[in-house]
């Protein structure tokens, strides 16, 4: 039988540590209802989504009541919406309608995000799918809880730069549809290369083709609980740091496994997978980039990161593996600028830049994630950028990702309030040296050779 | 049978135990196990219980118990106890 120091632990990561399971996310397939006539794939998609998620919210909020653990974020993702809209969607407006469609439906049922207003492109655009990319910039702006992203490239296919040059334009695009509230449109599109079908975190989030009709994934966190275990292992060696870090995340799993299955339980919905991402919010105390410091760097970004960051992640990840029947998702350390205090104060000493941030995500999921530039970036420094964040995710065969903020109006120094979740950043200085003539040259990166294994 | 775990943490005084198991009793909920330390001068006290006679649903014992805390000056929770074999046993 349990024992008091036991209870009185799990509860104290609860109380002080700020341990929650950050999402319930409920995948919906939407590919049964594509069809040539536009209003009545809207209706169809609203009732869908109002009658397969309508439960989704109170059980939440009941699994939280009897377990006691705080259950943030309730969330809906949907099957790429360029593969519902192909038949239907003749122009941006129609696609917009589409977007219209999945807020009302959020609403509704009174989810925060719901996310798969997406376009899958590994190797090329078929027309609905650049269609749809092209409608991201109108359907953020006249949408609140729409979530978009874009898959440009993968291990298996290589990357095509035409949408990478596209979605440089549509990035700037976006932040100016949203400029007076600070960009915040870009916050909610992310560029992917290797994608999950299966991923519960926004903005990512999408109902892969792979998955079955409607499937539950949960992702966890924790960072703060794995900052004050490190605590009690102060100057001690590697093999107690890395032990150390395993034995919380298998805790911090465990958790996200079992409202995994209560929640697949009281909804009738199968259990898909928990992502282990140690995922942190702008509070005090719940930051990754903390656990990197108490792992012995001044700040993140310091000589060493890299290291202290591939470490973590893979010690989160042995942990997390065991503690739950099916992992999947993002599965890392997710170090998203705006949303870490930790990371916010690095960049403001001067210790963190996008250079050191683009080599952490050689060893972490996910990638560039929340930094916020000036607004005056060029395009194609964008899709530069992109493109390189795209490169290490096809060589190394992981998921990356982007998700920058070009902030309309605003320069280094400057500072943006995203509120919420989404938090707050300084402006980020980004190498102004010219990739024109690299992404003008249209066409697609082919495949790395490690991915031919047949 | 689910059990159900409940903990009681605050300024240690006189009677804490005793409004807390009258209301269990009042209640049906029979007592499985209790122990109790001081950590950190504040009292911690956990029982596990067995709620399947009690005639009140999970979220009203929740409720009163979280009232009764409140009348009391001490924190009371109940939770399953899923929650704690899940991350402490394999």
């Amino acid at each position: 039988m349990i024992n008091i120091h036991e209870v009185i632990e799990t509860n104290k990561m609860i109380e002080q540590e700020n341990l929650d399971v950050r999402t319930i996310t409920l995948g919906i397939s939407l590919l049964d209802l594509a069809g040539p006539d536009l209003s009545e794939v809207n209706n169809r998609i609203y009732n869908k989504i109002t009658q397969v998620a309508k439960d989704l919210v109170a059980t939440g909020d009941k699994i939280q009541r009897e377990f006691g653990i705080p259950i943030v974020n309730k969330r809906i993702s949907v099957t790429p919406i360029s593969l519902i809209g192909a038949p239907c969607c003749k122009t941006i407006e129609d696609y917009v309608t589409i977007a219209k469609t999945l807020d009302r439906a959020a609403h509704e049922v009174g989810v925060n995000f719901i996310g798969g207003y997406s376009a899958l492109v590994t190797k090329a655009m078929t027309t609905s799918d650049e269609l749809l990319i092209r409608s991201i910039p109108q359907a953020l702006q006249s949408t609140e809880r729409v979530c978009s992203s874009v898959n440009v490239g993968s291990t298996k296919t290589g990357i095509d730069m035409n949408a990478v040059k596209l979605i440089g334009e549509i990035i700037i695009e976006t932040a100016e549809h949203t400029k007076e509230r600070d960009s915040i449109g870009c916050a909610k599109l992310v560029v992917f290369c290797n994608a999950p079908d299966d991923n519960p975190f926004m903005a990512g989030a999408f109902h892969g083709i792979t998955e079955g009709d409607a499937v539950i994934n949960v992702g966890v966190s924790g960072p703060g609980v794995v900052k004050r275990a490190l605590e009690t292992v102060r100057g001690e060696n590697f093999e107690t740091l890395c032990e150390t870090i395993k034995k919380t995340a298998f805790k911090i799993t465990r958790v996200g496994q079992l409202v995994a299955m209560e929640a697949s339980k009281l909804l009738g919905i199968p259990f898909g997978i928990v992502d282990l991402s140690l995922a942190p919010t702008p509070a005090v105390g719940d930051s990754v980039a903390e656990i990197l410091e108490e792992i012995g760097l001044e700040y993140a970004g310091a000589p060493g990161t890299t290291a202290a960051l591939a470490l973590l992640n893979d010690q989160v990840k042995k942990g997390g593996v065991m503690a739950s029947s099916y992992v999947g998702g993002l599965s890392g350390a997710f170090i998203p600028v705006s949303e870490d205090q930790g990371m916010i104060d690095a960049v403001e000493a001067g210790a963190l830049t996008l250079e050191k941030l683009e080599a952490m995500t050689c060893v972490c999921s996910v990638g560039l994630d929340m930094i916020a530039i000036p607004g005056d970036t060029k395009a194609t420094t964008i899709s530069g950028i992109i493109a390189d964040e795209m490169a290490i995710g096809m060589i190394n065969q992981k998921t990356t990702a982007v998700r920058l903020i070009p902030v309309i109006g605003k320069s280094v120094g400057d500072y943006v309030e995203f509120g919420g979740l989404l938090g707050h950043a300084p402006v980020m200085k980004v190498n102004e040296f010219s990739c024109d003539n690299f992404i003008n040259r249209g066409g697609r990166i082919p495949a790395p050779i490690h991915s031919f294994r047949n | 049978m689910k059990k159900t775990v409940i903990t009681v943490v605050g300024k240690d005084r006189v009677g804490i135990i005793a409004r807390v198991c009258t209301y269990l009793a009042d209640n049906s909920i029979n007592i499985l196990d209790i122990s109790q330390t001081i950590i950190q001068d504040f009292f911690n006290m956990m029982m596990i219980v067995d709620t399947s006679k009690s005639p009140k649903k999970f979220d009203e014992i929740a409720e009163e118990l979280d009232r009764l805390g409140a009348e009391i000056g001490v924190l009371i929770k109940a939770q399953h106890e899923d929650i704690f074999n899940r991350m402490h046993r394999i």
